[in-house]
């Protein structure tokens, strides 16, 4: 008796102990982790917030399961420098085991992390960087987000056809400030326009007023500008300090000048500037109004385009599954990603199946208040804009 | 208990003869013999956080360069990325025209780094502490600068592309966990301290001492000053530009925060942390600095910062030496067992 009991006990606690063995790696596989690397400190920090609180909000509103498998994010700070984000993409791969890598703030974060995704076919979501040599790095990375030029063509369509014939460019001094100020002066120039002259201002602790002085110099018809998120309202601030705003000369940007997170507090300096850019957080769509009052709720301020990137980039993930039933191979993963096509808050978009970058529309907005606010307030579309870049290879 | 080592009693230096004194201080002592083990042990005991350890062994490779400049000469800096990446940058290019074997690169770039620290050296000769502060923040800044504007050679804001590096000999090819890559720095950290070790114990170290302490009484008894702040700096530079180039080579992939101000800063706050003048303080320095940092910012993306600088403000004001000895106290009854009288 006492032996049979033993025995018994023995056998359960054998059971009990493979159970537990067992357990953690059936969770494991039902699992599918997702490493969002992402600017949470420094200069760039409110790129990783709009991000960070858009994908918790995809998860909140879709649910943490898909095909079978629970969604589980893991949020890294890279502070913005190169070096960690490529140890952090290294270590979520190693160590994580993570099926995705996202996230990725500038360029130069992008760069590093590109031959990873490569060596470990693993798909990388580009959230936000928006230079457009990114998706070339490496097969498997996917762009949520947009590039410059796709962006900046519309602008200078605009503009030689709103009669502005001589223009100065103004950009960040970074890879895609100048793919802007390329785009710019070649779609201008092949319209008929002029561009008198090009500053390109350092990227960090930019001082622009040395730089508006030349532009004040030149009286060209029209100013374009691109600035990363965030330096916009630095910008607009020494604009009026010159009294450029009253010169005559029209401002035109990209839509990262004025945007959706700064564009508020400009004041009514900004209103009337021209600017094109895919997002804007008062695209009139039933889409976009529910995103906009949803994320309102979870993160107490206006979501802006890198928010839409995350949203998108998320989405990206989640239909990925979806098609590939659960499974977590990268190449199946990234071949479900192509031509993939959906309604985002942002209008229509498709990833395009030989480039791996977004097509969508670019809209022509004007900076108007509505209901007390300032806000973009898009007033005409180019339709599934493509990156120019890579479409006239 | 890693910390300043115990001067000689005075009382028994007087028996000794110069040689046998410096022989008497650079004995090995068993806690730097017991940091040595536990480094290279962490390649077995730690397999899943290698990426983080290589970061360290470099960064402690880079303090330790400061130290030799701040601790030994004296030399107050706050642009030693300068050297950091000029050495990341010459391992970049070197790998991308051609050099892709790492050793090969690593002590080219050494070599490049060091004759940048000779060239600049001869602009710290002159003037007070804050002098030269401004010219090596002035260096840095210069040289951060160049490497934005020449992006035809250094790709610019966006990083150099196309870095690709061989296997290490030949032989041991840097592998996704990063195992290659800690062995690779910690035996280069480990050789280039060995070094120091011995250039910091013989006469030429002590001399420089002598400088650091009183530079004027210094040169009364026949110590030249400039040839030796001009050595001990191209030497500093050249193991900063070792440190450069092992983050290339480990990474695959230089940016322009390598020149960053932020990178000398790191440099000076692991200094703070570990104390400076006896070598060990960069490389624990450096272990506090980044465990702290992986830890913070693991528990609080977003608010890591405001905890990092609320503990180095701690550490200042309680002062380091009383806040080790408040945490090596509970240990006293060990480390006296182990023969050690004062931790």
């Amino acid at each position: 008796m006492k032996t049979k009991s033993g025995f018994s006990r023995r056998a359960l606690i054998a059971i009990g102990g493979a159970a537990m063995l067992v357990g953690p790696a059936l969770a494991q596989a039902q699992t599918v982790k997702v490493g969002l690397i992402l600017p949470m400190t420094g200069p760039f920090a409110s790129t990783g917030r709009q991000i960070e609180a858009a994908a918790k909000l995809y998860i909140a509103q879709n649910g943490a399961t898909v095909a079978g498998k629970t969604i589980e994010l893991v949020i890294k700070d890279d502070t913005g420098t190169p070096d960690v984000t490529r140890r952090i993409a290294q270590e979520l791969l190693v160590n994580d085991k993570v099926s995705f890598l996202a996230g990725f703030g500038l360029t130069p974060l992008a760069f590093a992390a590109a031959p990873l995704a490569t060596q470990s076919k693993t798909p990388l979501i580009v959230m936000a960087a928006a230079t457009s040599s990114i998706t070339e790095q490496s097969p498997f990375v996917v762009r949520s987000s947009f590039t410059l030029p796709q962006i900046t063509i519309g602008i200078a369509d605009w503009a030689s056809k709103n009669g502005i014939k001589k223009a100065m460019t103004l950009v960040s001094d970074y890879g895609p400030g100048i793919d802007a100020e390329k785009a710019f002066k070649e779609r201008l120039t092949a319209a008929g326009g002029e561009v008198v002259g090009d500053v390109r201002v350092p990227l960090r602790n930019p001082d622009f007023s040395p730089f508006l002085q030349r532009v004040s110099d030149a009286k060209p018809d029209a100013l374009f500008v691109f600035v990363p998120s965030g330096a916009g309202s630095q910008f607009m601030k020494q604009f009026v300090e010159r009294g450029l705003d009253k010169s005559g000369i029209k401002l035109i940007a990209t839509g990262d000048v004025t945007d959706d997170d700064i564009v508020d507090s400009m004041g009514d300096v900004a209103l009337g500037t021209i600017t094109t850019h895919h997002y804007s957080a008062a695209h009139p769509s039933p889409e976009n109004k529910a995103f906009v009052e949803a994320f309102r709720k979870a993160a107490n301020t206006r979501p802006n385009f890198m928010a839409v990137g995350g949203w998108d980039g998320m989405h990206l993930i989640y239909e990925a599954l979806k098609k590939t039933n659960g499974a977590t191979d990268g190449t199946a993963l990234v071949e479900a990603m192509k031509g993939m096509s959906w309604v985002s808050p942002r209008g229509p978009v498709s990833i395009d199946p030989k480039t791996r970058d977004i097509v969508q529309n670019v809209y022509v907005r004007k900076v108007e208040k509505v209901n007390g606010e300032l806000y973009n307030v898009e007033f005409s579309t180019f339709e599934a804009v493509p990156d120019p870049v890579k479409a006239a290879k | 208990m890693l910390n300043k080592l115990p001067e000689q009693p005075a009382s028994t230096t007087e028996a000794l003869s110069p040689a046998a004194f410096l022989q008497a201080k650079a004995a090995w002592r068993w806690p730097e013999i017991l940091f040595w083990i536990s480094a290279f042990g962490l390649i077995l005991l730690l397999p899943n956080r290698h990426l983080l350890l290589n970061e360290i062994a470099i960064l402690g490779l880079f303090a330790l360069s400061l130290d030799l400049i701040l601790g030994y000469a004296g030399i107050v800096s706050l642009g030693h990325a300068a050297f950091f990446g000029v050495g990341a940058y010459a391992a970049g290019l070197l790998s991308k025209h051609g050099i892709s074997e790492p050793v090969t690169g690593l002590v080219l770039s050494g070599a490049i780094a060091g004759l940048t620290g000779f060239l600049a050296s001869f602009m710290i000769l002159r003037g007070s502490d804050l002098t030269r502060l401004m010219v090596t923040l002035g260096v840095a800044l210069i040289l951060h600068e160049l490497a934005n504007r020449l992006d035809w050679i250094t790709g610019g804001a966006d990083g150099l592309l196309g870095v690709t590096i061989g296997p290490i000999f030949g032989r041991f090819d840097f592998d996704f966990a990063g195992t290659t890559a800690y062995v690779y720095s910690l035996t280069t950290t480990f050789l280039l301290f060995l070094l120091a070790r011995h250039v910091v114990q013989s006469p030429f170290g002590l001399s420089l001492k002598a400088l650091k302490d009183n530079r004027l009484r210094a040169s009364t008894i026949g110590i030249a000053p400039n040839r030796r702040l001009i050595a001990i700096y191209t030497l500093a530079a050249v193991y900063a530009g070792m440190a450069g180039a092992l983050l290339t080579q480990t990474t695959q992939f230089v940016s322009l925060e390598v020149l960053d101000f932020a990178r000398s800063a790191d440099a000076l706050l692991v200094l703070v942390i570990g104390g400076s003048g006896y070598l060990y303080g960069g490389l624990i320095g450096a272990v506090a600095f980044k465990l702290m940092k992986d830890v913070l910012s693991a528990m609080t993306p977003a608010y890591w910062i405001f905890w990092m600088g609320f503990i180095l403000v701690i550490l200042v004001l309680i002062g380091r030496d009383r806040l080790m000895a408040m945490l090596a106290k509970p240990f006293v009854p060990l480390l006296r067992l182990l023969g050690v009288r004062r931790p």
